[in-house]
C-alpha cells in the first residue's frame, strides 16, 4: 500500500486505486463512456467504493440495493448504502425481498430448507440481472476484490470443480439474450486496499458482517491465503492472475452448457424451471 | 494503549508494544487482515506507539457470498 514514513498516504493510495480500475476496465473490455453501468451496493466497503470510484471517473452509473430483511444488519445497510447516494446525488434503485418476493431472506430459508445464504444468493443473482435487463442497463458491476476472487478460486481447485472455473472471469459476456454482462472492477485491489480507499475517502460503511456469515467456509480460505501472502507478499495477485492469464491461453470460452429460459419466468437458466421461481412457489404455497 | 477492535465492537487497554507490529502480533491478528488507525491516520506496521494512544484495528474481510 503506498505510504510516506509510516503512515498510508491518501493521495497515492488514491491514485493508486484509481489506476488498478482503469486498468481492470481496459484489460477485459468491461464497459465504455456510452454504456450505463448498474452497480450492485450492499452499504459495504467494496461496494460503496466502487461505485465512488466509477462516479469519480465519470461513468454513467446508478446503484442497485436489495433489502435483505435480515433484522438491524440489512436495516442499517440500506441506511448507509441511501446516505452515500443521497450525498452524491447518485440515482439509486431499491428491492426489498419483502415487498417484491413476499418474505425475508431468513423466512425463504425457512421454507424452502436452504441455507440462509443459499437463499440470499439466489435472489440476489436473479434480482441483479433481471433488474439490470429490464431497466436497460449494459453492464452489471460488483464489488469482488482480488481476496474475494482469490479466496473462491482456492475453494474450486481444492475440490476441482471446472465447472466454476469458467465463471471466475472478472467480465463474463452475456451467453442469454436475458442475461447481462457482468464485471468485477475492483478484482485487482486486495480487500484491504480497498479498506483503506473507503477509510481514506471517509466512505461510511457497514462494519458490521451480516450475522449469517458467521462460520464461513470463505473466512477460512482468506485466512489461509492471508497467512501465505505474509510470509511472501504477492502470493494472492500470483495466484488469481496466474489463473487468470492461463484461462486467457486456454481459451475456455467453449459455449454455456444448455442455457434455456425458465418455462415460468422465461429468465435464462439451466433446468426447466429456475431456482427462484423454485423459491417462490414454496412461498405461494406456505400456509 | 487503549484498542478498539470489531466483531464484535469492543475495547481494552494493552500495554507493551511499542510498534503496531508488535501490537498486532500480541493480538494474534494478520497485519494482511486489518488496518490501523489512530484518529484520522491510517499508520502501517512500523509506526511507533505510545502508552496513551488510542488506535483502532479495522478489520478487513468480509464473509459470506
Ligand atoms: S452472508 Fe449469506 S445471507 Fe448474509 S448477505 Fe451474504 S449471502 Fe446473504
Ligand atoms: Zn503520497
Ligand atoms: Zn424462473
Amino acid at each position: 500500500m503506498p505510504r510516506h514514513n509510516t503512515s498510508v498516504c491518501a493521495a497515492c493510495l488514491n491514485d493508486y486505486v484509481v489506476e488498478q480500475v482503469k486498468r481492470a476496465i481496459k484489460d477485459h473490455t468491461m464497459f465504455g463512456r456510452g454504456d450505463r453501468i448498474l452497480v450492485a451496493v450492499s452499504g459495504g466497503k467494496d461496494s460503496l467504493s466502487l461505485w465512488d470510484i466509477l462516479m469519480r471517473l465519470g461513468y454513467d452509473t446508478a446503484g442497485l440495493h436489495i433489502q435483505q430483511g435480515i433484522g438491524d444488519y440489512s436495516e442499517q445497510s440500506h441506511q448507509k448504502t441511501a446516505a452515500f447516494a443521497e450525498s452524491r446525488g447518485a440515482e439509486l434503485i431499491l428491492h426489498s425481498l419483502k415487498e417484491k418476493e413476499g418474505a425475508g431472506v431468513l423466512e425463504l430459508a425457512d421454507l424452502t430448507d436452504r441455507s440462509p445464504c443459499s437463499a440470499c444468493g439466489v435472489m440476489k443473482r436473479y434480482n441483479f440481472n433481471k433488474i439490470a435487463c429490464d431497466r436497460g442497463f449494459d453492464v452489471l458491476a460488483t464489488g469482488h476484490n482480488l481476496d474475494d476472487e482469490a479466496s473462491r478460486l482456492l475453494g474450486n481447485v481444492l475440490r476441482w470443480q471446472e465447472d466454476y472455473l469458467a465463471k471466475q472471469f472478472p467480465a463474463l459476456q452475456a451467453t442469454h439474450e436475458k442475461f447481462v454482462k457482468k464485471v468485477k472492477p475492483l478484482y485487482r485491489l486486495a480487500e484491504r486496499e480497498i479498506t483503506a480507499y473507503a477509510v481514506v475517502n471517509k466512505i461510511d460503511y457497514v462494519i458490521e458482517e451480516c450475522p449469517m456469515s458467521v462460520g464461513s467456509k470463505m473466512f477460512v480460505n482468506k485466512e489461509v491465503l492471508n497467512r501465505l501472502e505474509t510470509d511472501a507478499p504477492g502470493t494472492k495477485q500470483a495466484f488469481y492472475f496466474g489463473f487468470l492469464e492461463r484461462q486467457k491461453q486456454e481459451d475456455l470460452s467453449r459455449e454455456d452448457e444448455t442455457i434455456r429460459s425458465c418455462t415460468r419466468c422465461g429468465q435464462p437458466t439451466t433446468a426447466a424451471v429456475c431456482s427462484y421461481c423454485r423459491i417462490l412457489e414454496k412461498v405461494k404455497t406456505a400456509p | 494503549m487503549h484498542v478498539l477492535l470489531q466483531h464484535p465492537k469492543r475495547e481494552t487497554e494493552i500495554k507493551g508494544p511499542r510498534t503496531v507490529g508488535q501490537l498486532l502480533k500480541r493480538l494474534n491478528l494478520l497485519p494482511e487482515a486489518v488496518l490501523v488507525l489512530r484518529g484520522d491516520e491510517l499508520i502501517t506496521e512500523d509506526e511507533a506507539l505510545k502508552e496513551d494512544d488510542i488506535v483502532e484495528i479495522r478489520p478487513v474481510i468480509s464473509g459470506g457470498s
